[in-house]
């Protein structure tokens, strides 16, 4: 039932964190000034997501259910340690392009939100599965939006020029303004999938519109809030 | 590191307007897109962020200064730095409740949102990664806060008349708010010029 298969498919196409579920939108904005970068900024959160998954797979009969929030985020924050300290030593070009971004692998909301919605409830072998597919999916859609504002921002992928030469590059889609651009077409695109589908009465209720509704849904997905909402509501009690 | 005023002035408005941390840095983008619907809400979640986040660079700078270099650990800074604002948050959420009812009243709703905000934990290692002495790094943390008071102030003005535009149906919601977003991006490169090098 929960092959490793089935978990790679689930993180690429059906549940894929960033065109799908819309999670971990600052890293996505932030690095996809060029393909490369995507890429190296996905695959970083592969490992990351691959790792923690399943150690916290792993201690989740350990870990006791009221403070595991800040144990996930401590395992967490181990791995994007010691991932920067292994790309400062070996990839340091990368290393200096995605800068600050890597430390904040530890507040991407992908990762949090598979820890508590899946690692903490099923076995080791398959969690580890779910963490490279997500990974994977994240890695497909930073590339792909790398890709998008590197050909119209510069006329390159992967750094080959592949437009013609009359073509005069928008600059604007390498810089930050273009990021938002980008987005706001992809999340356009998702919406008319998503009225299309509901109109021929297919379920839809997977895909998430992100932040739109209100904020309390955006760290929802990253379970902080729910955290925070139980023990307030412990202290009601 | 002994900053003068000319520092501390040029770092305000760099951290603020220049290099503007949601428009230009992509951080804190969940409350800056989901808190923005009202004028109002959005300054009080401008306000909170101001607080929490000069509040966190002054503690996580102490911290750095006083425990994590002296002891050579400074490679745990990530670890440490999210443990200490995640605690910071829930204390001053009690300090709150307990003594200034009234400003609870008003922040309380927006501070658990805050702790995963990676503007936070962007600022205090930003101010490592500059090595920013403590005065230096509070002064970057509040103008890194202000403006983004500032960018969710002005989406939430612009979102308000929006409500009454014909949008293409696709485009409601999240795309079209983006656009704006990306629009005041644009705008917000015109501050570029302010500052050489």
């Amino acid at each position: 039932m929960n092959s490793a298969g089935e978990r790679l498919y689930n993180g690429i196409v059906k549940e894929n964190p960033t065109l799908v579920l819309m999670l971990g939108m600052c890293p996505t904005l932030a690095v996809t000034t060029s393909a490369i970068n995507g890429l190296g900024m996905g695959l970083t959160t592969m490992v990351v997501l691959a790792m923690s998954n399943a150690i916290i797979s792993l201690l989740r009969n350990i870990i006791p259910d009221k403070v595991r929030i800040p144990a996930f985020i401590v395992i967490i924050a181990s791995f994007v340690t010691v991932v920067q300290m292994v790309l400062q030593a070996y990839l340091p070009t990368l290393n200096d392009a995605l800068g600050l971004y890597i430390p904040l692998i530890v507040v991407n909301c992908i990762i949090l939100g598979r820890a508590e919605a899946y690692a903490s409830k099923n076995p080791v072998i398959p969690s580890f599965f779910d963490g490279v597919g997500m990974g994977l999916g994240f890695s497909v859609s930073l590339t792909c939006i790398g890709a998008i504002r590197e050909i119209l921002g510069a006329g390159e992928v992967f750094g080959v020029h592949i437009m013609p030469a009359s073509y005069v590059p928008f600059s604007i889609f390498v810089m930050a303004p273009g990021a938002f651009f980008v987005l706001a077409v992809l999340t356009a695109l998702q919406n008319k999938v998503k009225i299309n589908g509901e109109k021929k009465g297919r379920d839809m209720s997977k895909i998430q519109s992100g932040c739109s509704s209100d904020c309390m849904n955006c760290a929802d997905s990253g379970c902080s809030h729910r955290f925070y909402g139980e023990s307030k509501e412990g202290e009601v009690k | 590191m002994t900053s003068t005023w000319k520092d501390l002035l040029i770092i305000l408005i760099s951290s603020s307007l220049v290099s503007n941390v949601v428009l230009s840095q992509f951080l804190g983008l969940c409350p800056f897109l989901g808190v923005s619907k009202k004028v109002e809400t959005a300054a009080g979640m401008g306000t909170a962020v101001i607080f929490v986040i000069t509040l966190a660079s002054a503690v996580a700078g102490v911290i750095y200064k006083f425990v994590l270099v002296p002891l050579d650990i400074t490679y745990l800074q990530t670890i440490v730095f999210i443990l200490v604002i995640a605690a910071l948050v829930q204390f001053v959420e009690m300090v709150l409740k307990k003594f200034m009812p009234g400003l609870y009243v008003a922040l309380g709703v927006y501070l658990p949102l805050i702790t995963t905000n990676c503007a936070v934990l962007g600022v205090a290692l930003t101010n490592v990664q500059k090595n920013y002495g403590i005065l230096t790094g509070i002064v970057n943390g509040f103008a890194t806060a202000a403006g983004f008071t500032v960018a969710i102030v002005i989406l939430a003005g612009i979102r308000e008349k929006m409500e009454y535009n014909d949008v293409p149906q696709s485009f409601k919601g999240m795309p079209i708010v983006l656009v704006t977003a990306g629009l005041m991006a644009i705008a917000f490169c015109g501050f570029a010029g302010l500052i050489r090098g």
